[in-house]
């Protein structure tokens, strides 16, 4: 299933995806001839497994899951070309859940062996699951770097404000004077705003979605599912045991539209009870908020996702503070570029036309000589 | 051909007959049967480069070479101090050798630098051949000579020859149009041109490499065949020279042969696993000597469905690697010391998953940082154990340059087979190291299709996947990958239940899956050729064990032995891990073991715990290479001390 140069896409921008040629593709037809076709048309029941799942009852991570089981069939991608890495945390239980293939690796690396499967195979559609700590403490680096490749996965960070598995330390999401089992004089370090670090790394999809909100967060997943390069999905999730309500200002019916900002590509930036409050730029290319009624129509700022210049989804993302008043809440940004294994499969495709894949001309090399048979050696 | 004078040179094309007269000079030829020469000078002066050009002639004239390149950890020290000397031993020979020479017997300073460096590796009486024109009170000064040494008399005990290399090199370029400073730069290849005039060796491939790599500057392509021509005319025309020498081709077995390098044979023989294999290979690494250069070849040949990812860091790496053998692709890391204790957790993971993984190690100098461009066998039992939990991994060593690329493909056929990362131990020695190497058929490889085997039925009883049943021979579980329908499973680092590969804490199913997964490991075993091992005399009493790079030098003081009249066994270890089934037994024949190692006696420790024989360790870690000499005095002490051997002659000198 080589593409010839002229059909490589240009840039490496989305195209067909090919299964690499030789075992790979010999194992996959003949799973196709015992098992038919590809099955697409699947249901939320389909993705089950018969793991028991074992968070805490009441736990944000169940919500969760019945909300990717359930959206994961509309893809129409068959079970056995989706693949959950996870690293390690609660969250990153996740991939016995789903009747997918998966790994549950190792604490932060996530993100680092998927490049290397998504890089590999770009017929499969990547999936990492991971949480504050495991994305953003031990497994910054390849978060940012995974980012910043633009290979085609989807990230779904798990934020609780909190190391739930090790039952309860403060993470690098948590608020400033955090008390928890290791600060009990509460936690000195500035928290990361995810949205923000993964749009400082350029990341081209960044969304943020809330456990609980089932159309909310399904349409995220859509969008950044459809997304080709990396897309990242902050989820607030709750952990009831370590620290519920870490998202209560949000939920809460009573406060909730107050401190939320609904993102929506095309709609003007308008929120609160009676859309009393607006976004506007301030006077120093950034955004503020404002009283609707305190500002001319045209100057409230509609939400304009695919903006190139990463500079406006971020100012978007500094409005909300660790206290989570006035937190935007949709898809902040989504623009095209050129994905890392699409632009890796296709120097392959180049390097094929230009140097044919010879074995005995690559181990000759270029600098040979001949020995000669000496008769005078066949006497030993 | 024309007689000329040095100073106006004219181009010659090829080697001077034997014994030929030349403006008037009657020169004589002298045969030799071995000689090791050392190129040295500053970081600058292009020794590299001219040593290999050095090897790659003479490796096609048909001598046996080994060589032993020595550069300074600094890309650009100040010029001409101690710590920016660069040098390249080369050795080569009219029959087999095995180490690139214990000291040279000509040595090339092109500085002072260079010679207060290397001169006491010179043996008295040897050939020293000085740059002239470099020996100014400046540079005497910057390496603290307080008089110059070409004059004050404190190198009679060799056989000085002091010429003036960059002013020929200058004047032969006068009309080339290149600047002084740049024309100087040619002065190592007008040195390369004497030497090769010095040693009869054929030039036309040092010209067509200079028109090669200088293709898109036709005038330093020009500069440098000048310069390389007034060398090879300077010889031939001066009086500092009365003497050239002429070493005969060895005989090697008839075929098609190229000098390698060690991580050029051990890119090229991934290359080969993956197309014996049919599997895309992915190779993920971080930059980090003295194993980049395998990172820079494998990039080369994407052509050979070969991705190369230049990771973040080492966990990145490796992370991919593993990420890409899910994916059913042959994924592999290359690194060095301090990158496989980075990789350790992953790699713990991997022996979890049981996925194939195929792990470089280019051994340096340590611990820490160490000496990255310096030799060492120190990481043997980081790669045997240092890892967290019973964590069995495979690990093999090839013990010369080119032995890197069967090593390579070997251990891509225990991985596969086994389903199990492997660790392959080179190091800094075989890794710059050069030798001629006879080209194989890629179709006489070990074919490797076999070993893959991508499960893509259910195995068990009521239709179900069981990613954890293995195969009764090999133990090894079924590699089943994305995208085949009915076998998605889910794998990971926390302990699995047996056949299912359910998460279990079962006390006995741990137990029990500990064992397996060693067995399995020692199981590879069986797969394993019976060791081999070198007693030519079949009546030693003392045994020499080794593994990896020490190969060369121990078997050029076993040669020695044997030459003096003394017995002696040479075993070499391939697989470090798990060891050849006969090796116990065969140890237990000998009288006394002896074990040299580049370390503090890690494989001496492994074979006294596992076999209860008094290894005997003799250690060194300078950095370099052992000398046959010192093995040989090691080896013969023993015989000699040992009850009822023969005393023999001296074994220590001599050649190999
Ligand atoms: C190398 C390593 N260090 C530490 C741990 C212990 N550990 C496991 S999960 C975790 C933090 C998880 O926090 P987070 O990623 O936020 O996941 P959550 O449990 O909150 O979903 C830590 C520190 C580990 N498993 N591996
Ligand atoms: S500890 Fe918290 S995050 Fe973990 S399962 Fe329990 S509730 Fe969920
Ligand atoms: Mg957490």
């Amino acid at each position: 299933m080589t593409t010839s140069p002229s059909q490589v896409h240009e840039l490496g921008m989305p195209g067909p995806s090919s299964t690499p040629p030789g075992p790979i593709a010999d194992a996959i037809a003949s799973s196709v001839q015992a098992h038919g076709p590809k099955q697409t048309e699947l249901k939320a029941k389909d993705m089950k497994t018969d793991q028991e799942v074992r968070w805490c009852p009441g736990c944000g991570d169940y919500v969760i899951l019945n909300a990717v089981q359930s959206f994961l069939p509309s893809l129409g991608i068959a079970r056995e070309d989706m693949v959950i890495v996870s690293g390690i945390g609660c969250s990153s239980r996740f991939p016995y859940y789903l009747n997918t293939y998966g790994m549950h690796s190792i604490h932060g690396r996530a993100p680092a062996i998927a490049t290397g499967l998504a890089a590999s195979r770009p017929d499969l559609s990547v999936w990492v699951v991971t949480g504050d700590g495991d994305a953003l403490s031990i497994g910054g680096n390849h978060l940012i770097h995974a980012l910043r490749r633009n290979v085609n996965l989807t990230i779904l960070l798990f934020n609780n404000r909190i190391y739930g598995l090790t039952k309860g330390q403060y993470s690098p999401t948590s608020e400033v004077g955090k008390v928890t089992k290791s600060t009990p004089m509460g936690s000195i370090d500035a928290p990361f705003n995810p949205v923000s670090l993964a749009l400082g790394a350029d990341a081209t999809f960044v969304g943020r979605a809330m456990d609980s909100d089932r159309k909310g967060l399904t349409e995220v997943l859509r969008q950044a599912a459809e997304h080709q390069g990396t897309s990242l999905v902050e989820i607030y999730q709750n952990c009831n045991i370590f620290n519920d309500g870490a998202f209560e200002l949000l939920k809460d019916p009573a406060t909730g539209t107050q401190w939320s900002i609904p993102l929506v590509h095309g709609e003007p930036l308008v929120f609160g009870p009676d859309g009393a409050a607006c976004v506007v730029r301030d006077d120093f290319g950034g955004l503020r908020i404002a009283e609707t009624n305190q500002v001319d129509a045209s100057e409230i700022v509609v939400h304009d996702s695919h903006r190139e210049n990463p500079a406006y989804a971020f100012a978007l993302s500094r409005l909300s503070s660790q206290d989570l008043r006035y937190t935007p809440m949709g898809v902040f940004r989504s623009v095209q570029k050129p994905t890392y294994d699409a632009m890796m499969a296709e120097q392959v495709d180049l390097a094929r036309v230009q140097e044919p894949a010879d074995l005995d001309a690559l181990l000759g090399g270029n600098d040979t000589w001949q020995v000669e048979a000496q008769p005078s050696l066949s006497g030993e | 051909m024309t007689a000329s004078t040095p100073t106006s040179a004219t181009p010659a094309t090829g080697p001077a007959a034997t014994g030929s007269a030349s403006g008037g000079l009657v020169k004589s030829v002298v045969e030799l049967d071995r000689v090791v020469i050392r190129l040295a000078g500053d970081s600058g002066d292009g020794m590299q480069l001219t040593g290999n050009r050095f090897t790659s002639e003479t490796a096609s004239f048909g001598n046996d070479v080994s060589t032993l390149p020595n550069f300074p950890a600094e890309i650009r020290a100040p010029t001409g101090t101690l710590p920016g000397v660069s040098s390249f031993q080369l050795h080569f020979a009219d029959h087999d050798i095995m180490t690139p020479g214990d000291a040279p017997d000509v040595l090339v300073a092109m500085n002072p630098a260079a010679l207060k460096a290397n001169l006491t590796d010179l043996p008295g009486g040897g050939l020293l051949i000085l740059d002239s024109d470099e020996f100014t009170p400046r540079n005497l000064a910057k390496v603290g000579y307080a008089t110059n040494p070409i004059e004050d008399g404190s190198l009679e005990g060799w056989q000085t020859v002091s010429v003036p290399l960059t002013s020929m090199t200058t004047d032969a370029l006068k009309e080339s149009g290149l600047g002084k400073k740049e024309a100087e730069r040619s002065k190592n290849m007008f040195t390369l041109g004497l030497l090769s005039w010095m040693y009869h060796r054929p030039t036309e491939g040092t010209i067509r490499f200079l028109e090669r790599t200088f293709r898109r500057k036709p005038e330093i392509a020009a500069a440098n065949i000048a310069a390389f021509r007034a060398g090879y005319n300077y010889g031939e025309t001066t009086e500092a020279f009365a003497v050239s020498y002429e070493i005969k081709p060895a005989p090697m077995a008839p075929g098609r042969y190229r000098n390698i390098s060690g991580n050029q044979a051990l890119a090229l023989g991934l290359i080969a696993a993956g197309q014996r294999s049919k599997l895309p290979v992915f190779l993920g690494a971080y930059p980090i000597t003295p194993a980049s250069d395998i990172l820079h070849e494998l990039s080369k040949h994407k052509s050979f469905d070969v991705r190369t990812f230049q990771a973040e860091d080492e966990i990145a790496g490796i992370g991919a690697a593993l990420g890409a053998s899910f994916g059913g692709a042959l994924g592999i890391t290359t690194t060095s010391g301090p990158g496989v204790a980075l990789k350790a957790e992953t790699i713990g993971l991997a022996v979890m998953t049981e996925l194939p993984l195929v792990i470089v190690d280019v051994q340096r100098g340590g611990p820490s940082t160490g000496l990255p461009t310096k030799t060492e066998q120190s990481d043997l039992l980081q790669a045997m154990f240092g890892r967290n939990g019973e964590a069995p991994v495979p690990v093999i060593a090839p013990r010369s340059p080119s032995d890197c690329f069967d090593a390579a493909i070997e251990a891509a056929r225990i991985a596969l087979t086994y389903r199990t990362p492997v660790i392959l131990l080179s190091d800094g020695y075989l890794a710059n190291g050069a030798e001629p190497w006879a080209i194989p058929a890629a179709d006489d490889l070990p074919d490797l299709t076999g070993a893959v085997d991508f499960a893509t039925e259910p195995n068990g009883a009521d239709g179900e996947f069981l990613p954890y049943l293995r195969d009764e021979q090999t133990l090894a579980r079924p590699w089943a990958i994305p995208g085949t329908a009915g076998m998605q499973h889910r794998i990971g680092g926390l302990e699995k239940a047996d056949r299912t590969g359910n998460i279990s804490y079962d006390p006995a199913n741990h137990d029990f899956m500990t064992r397996t997964r060693q067995a399995k490991i020692d199981g590879i075993a069986h797969s394993l050729a019976p060791t081999e091992v070198d007693d030519p005399d079949g009546d030693a009493r003392v045994a020499v064990i080794g593994w990896g790079s020490t190969y060369g030098p121990i078997g050029a003081a076993c040669r020695r032995i044997r030459r003096s009249g003394r017995s002696v066994a040479q075993v070499h270890l391939r697989h470090l891990n798990p060891m050849p089934g006969d090796l116990g037994d065969i140890l237990a024949r000998y009288d006394r073991v002896i074990c040299p190692e580049m370390n503090l006696g890690q494989l001496a420790m492994l074979l006294r715990a596992r076999y209860l024989i008094d290894i005997e360790s003799h250690t060194q870690v300078r950095g370099l290479p052992f000398r046959a000499a010192e093995l040989a005095a090691v080896m013969q002490d023993a015989i000699d001390s040992t009850h009822g051997a023969a005393l023999g002659a001296d074994a220590t000198g001599g050649a190999e």
